[in-house]
C-alpha cells in the first residue's frame, strides 16, 4: 500500500472518546482551508464518529486506513472551492467524460486533488498531480494528449486547466462537477 | 464540577420498577437508532457529543430540570464531559458508569421459581441486550444454561449461595452473543453439554446432548430432560426442568418465535421450526413455565423483571404459535426478517472455538440488540 500524504499528523493513539475528536477539532482550527489532516487513533469508535463529525462541520472525511491496532483517519479541511468563478472555456460534464472513457483510448484524466483525496477514491488510470504541485510537475504530462482535468467540484481543476493552457497545452478540458458527483467507475489504493 | 455516576444495576432497577428517567444519549445518531437503553417510562434525547464540543447552550432547554437525567455514551468518557457541562450550567445530571459497554454486560439475577425439592430456578437477565440465561440450583449443585461470556457473575453467584456448578448447557450454537459455557466448564470442572448437530465444527471436547437425555442435578434428582426442537438451528434443544419449566432456547419467546435464517438455511429449517412449535410443544403440558433465551422488547418483562409465561398462555396469545396456514407461516419466518445480529458469523465461529478474539473485540462483536426473533 502506498503512503497517503497529509499536511499535518495528529497523534491521538491511546486516547479514549471524546479526546480524539476534541483534539481533531482543535488541530483542524489551525489548518489552512483545503489541507489534509491525518488522525492516528486506537479508539475503534473514532471512525464512525469522526466521519459524522466531519460531515456535520463541512470538512471532508476522506477515509481510514487500518494498520494493526492503529486507525489512520484522513480529513480535509473545508474550503471555499465551490464559490470560485470558473474561467477555463472548455468544459464537459461527468456523464460525457464517462462516455469518452468507454469509447476512446488516448485521453488522459488528470486528477488535481490532494494525494489523500485521490488515494481513497479516483477514476481508474487517472494521473494524480495535486494543484499545488502542478507548477513544477506539468512536464510529466504529454502536451499533445487530450487532457481532462478533474477535482472534487470543478474549481481546482479550473485553475489547473488555466495553468496548463498558460504552459502551452492546447487540448485541456475541465470536468464539472467532478468527483463529488462521479457515478462512473472508481478505484482506491486502500484494500 | 464532579458529576454522579449511575450504575447499570441502578438503571436496571428503574427498568424493572417502570420508573421515569430522561436519557440524554450522546452517541452518534446511527448507534442510538440501532440500540439504546429501553425502559417503559424512559424519555430520550440524542445529540452526539461531538456537536457539543463548544458548549451545551444550544440544547440546554431540551434537558428537563424537574426529571432525573442520565447522560449516556459508548464507554462513559464523552458522557462525563457532557454531564460536567450540564452540571456547570446548573443542571443536576448523572452519567452511565461504563457507558453502553457496561450496560450490555450487566446481568441481573432474578429468582423465577422453586423446584419441588426446595431448589431454585434463577434467571439472569441481560437487560441491555435481551439475553436470558439460567441457573438451576438443587441441594448445593448448580446447572447453568445458555451462559453469557460474563462468567465471573455466575461463578460468584454460585459461590455466594454455596452451590457447586456441575453441569453447563447451551441450548444451541448462539449467533447473537458469545457463550460462556465452555469457560465455566473449564473453570469448575463441570460437564459442558452441546447439541451435536450444532457442534459439528467445534474445536473442543463436549458432551453430546441428545433427545431424551436426562441429566440429574443435585441429590434429589432434579430432572433436566432434553427435548430436540430444531428450527432456529438444526441442533436447537429445549429442556424441561423438574417437569415444571420449559427452557425454550431461541425457539419460542414470550411475544415472538425464533428465526430460522442465521446459519443461512432459512428455507430448510422452516419445516423443523413449525414441527417443533406446532407439534412437539403441543404435546407438552400447558402448565409448564416457558423460560426463553431472549426477550426482544421491554414489554416482555414481568413485574419483577423476570421473563416467563405459562406455555398455555403463549399458545393462546403468541401470534407465532397461531398461524394455521403452513405457507403463511413460511412467509412470516422467511420474509421481512429483521436485520441480522451484529457480527453474527464471527460470533458463531467464536462459539465453535474457531476464533479467539480478545475481550475488546468480543465486546465490539456483541454491540447491539440480539435480533433472534420474528414477530
Amino acid at each position: 500500500m502506498e503512503n497517503v500524504k497529509a499536511n499535518v499528523m495528529l497523534d491521538a493513539k491511546g486516547l479514549a472518546c471524546p479526546m480524539p475528536i476534541v483534539k481533531t477539532k482543535k488541530t483542524m482550527n489551525g489548518l489552512e482551508a483545503g489541507q489534509v489532516l491525518e488522525v492516528q487513533a486506537t479508539d475503534k469508535g473514532s471512525k464512525a464518529d469522526l466521519k459524522v463529525w466531519a460531515e456535520s462541520t463541512g470538512h471532508q472525511y476522506l477515509g481510514t486506513l487500518e494498520e494493526g491496532d492503529v486507525l489512520k483517519h484522513y480529513l480535509r479541511k473545508s474550503s471555499s472551492d465551490e464559490t470560485i468563478d470558473r474561467k477555463h472555456p472548455n468544459v464537459i460534464d461527468n456523464d460525457e467524460l464517462e462516455r469518452k472513457l468507454e469509447t476512446e483510448d488516448n485521453i488522459i484524466v488528470l486528477d488535481v486533488r490532494e494525494n489523500a483525496e485521490y488515494a481513497f477514491n479516483h477514476i481508474p488510470n487517472s494521473i494524480s498531480i495535486p494543484l499545488g504541485e502542478l507548477e513544477i510537475r506539468f512536464d510529466e504530462i504529454n502536451k499533445e494528449a487530450e487532457i481532462y482535468v478533474v477535482c472534487r467540484t470543478g474549481s481546482r481543476s479550473d485553475l489547473a486547466a488555466q495553468k496548463l493552457t498558460e504552459k502551452g497545452f492546447t487540448k485541456v478540458t475541465n470536468v464539472v462537477p467532478g468527483m463529488s458527483q462521479w457515478s462512473g467507475k472508481t478505484t482506491t489504493i486502500v484494500k | 464540577m464532579t458529576v454522579k455516576a449511575m450504575t447499570s444495576k441502578e438503571v436496571t432497577k428503574k427498568v424493572f420498577n417502570k420508573e421515569e428517567l430522561f436519557i440524554f444519549d450522546v452517541r452518534n445518531e446511527s448507534d442510538f437508532q440501532d440500540w439504546k437503553i429501553e425502559g417503559e417510562n424512559f424519555e430520550y434525547f440524542n445529540i452526539p457529543y461531538f456537536e457539543l464540543l463548544d458548549g451545551v447552550e444550544e440544547i440546554i432547554d431540551k434537558i428537563p430540570s424537574d426529571k432525573e437525567v442520565l447522560v449516556v455514551c459508548a464507554k462513559e468518557g464523552s458522557s462525563i464531559m457532557v454531564a460536567e457541562m450540564l452540571s456547570d450550567a446548573g443542571l443536576k445530571v448523572s452519567y452511565l458508569q461504563g457507558g453502553m459497554k457496561a450496560w450490555s454486560e450487566h446481568l441481573e439475577p432474578v429468582k423465577v421459581g422453586e423446584l419441588r425439592d426446595g431448589g431454585e430456578m434463577y434467571q439472569f437477565v441481560r437487560v441491555g441486550k435481551g439475553c436470558l440465561s439460567y441457573m438451576v440450583v438443587s441441594n448445593n449443585e448448580a446447572a447453568i444454561i445458555d451462559a453469557t461470556r460474563m462468567t465471573d457473575i455466575y461463578l460468584e453467584f454460585a459461590d455466594r449461595i454455596g452451590a457447586k456448578i456441575t453441569h453447563v448447557f447451551d441450548t444451541h450454537l448462539h449467533a447473537d452473543h458469545i457463550s460462556g459455557g465452555r469457560t465455566i466448564a473449564e473453570k469448575t470442572g463441570a460437564t459442558y453439554w452441546l447439541p451435536p448437530k450444532d457442534a459439528t465444527e467445534v474445536t473442543f471436547a463436549y458432551q453430546p446432548l441428545e433427545d431424551g437425555n436426562d441429566v440429574e442435578n443435585g441429590h434429589v434428582k432434579i430432572n433436566i430432560h432434553a427435548l430436540y426442537s430444531p428450527g432456529h438451528t438444526i441442533g436447537s434443544t429445549s429442556f424441561i426442568v423438574d417437569e415444571k419449566f420449559l427452557l425454550s432456547g431461541d425457539i419460542l419467546f414470550i411475544d415472538s418465535i425464533g428465526r430460522p435464517d442465521l446459519a443461512g438455511l432459512a428455507q430448510d429449517w422452516v419445516g423443523d421450526l413449525r414441527e417443533s412449535l406446532y407439534k412437539r410443544y403441543r404435546e407438552l403440558s400447558e402448565d409448564l413455565t416457558v423460560l426463553p433465551a431472549h426477550f426482544m422488547i421491554i414489554d416482555e418483562l414481568n413485574e419483577d423483571g423476570s421473563v416467563a409465561e405459562k406455555l398455555g398462555t403463549l399458545f393462546a396469545k403468541n401470534h407465532g404459535l397461531n398461524i394455521e396456514d403452513g405457507n403463511e407461516f413460511r412467509k412470516m419466518v422467511t420474509e421481512n426478517l429483521p436485520p441480522q445480529p451484529n457480527a453474527y458469523q464471527e460470533i458463531r465461529e467464536t462459539n465453535m472455538g474457531k476464533m479467539n478474539p480478545d475481550l475488546e473485540k468480543q465486546r465490539e462483536m456483541e454491540i447491539g440488540p440480539n435480533r433472534c426473533a420474528v414477530r
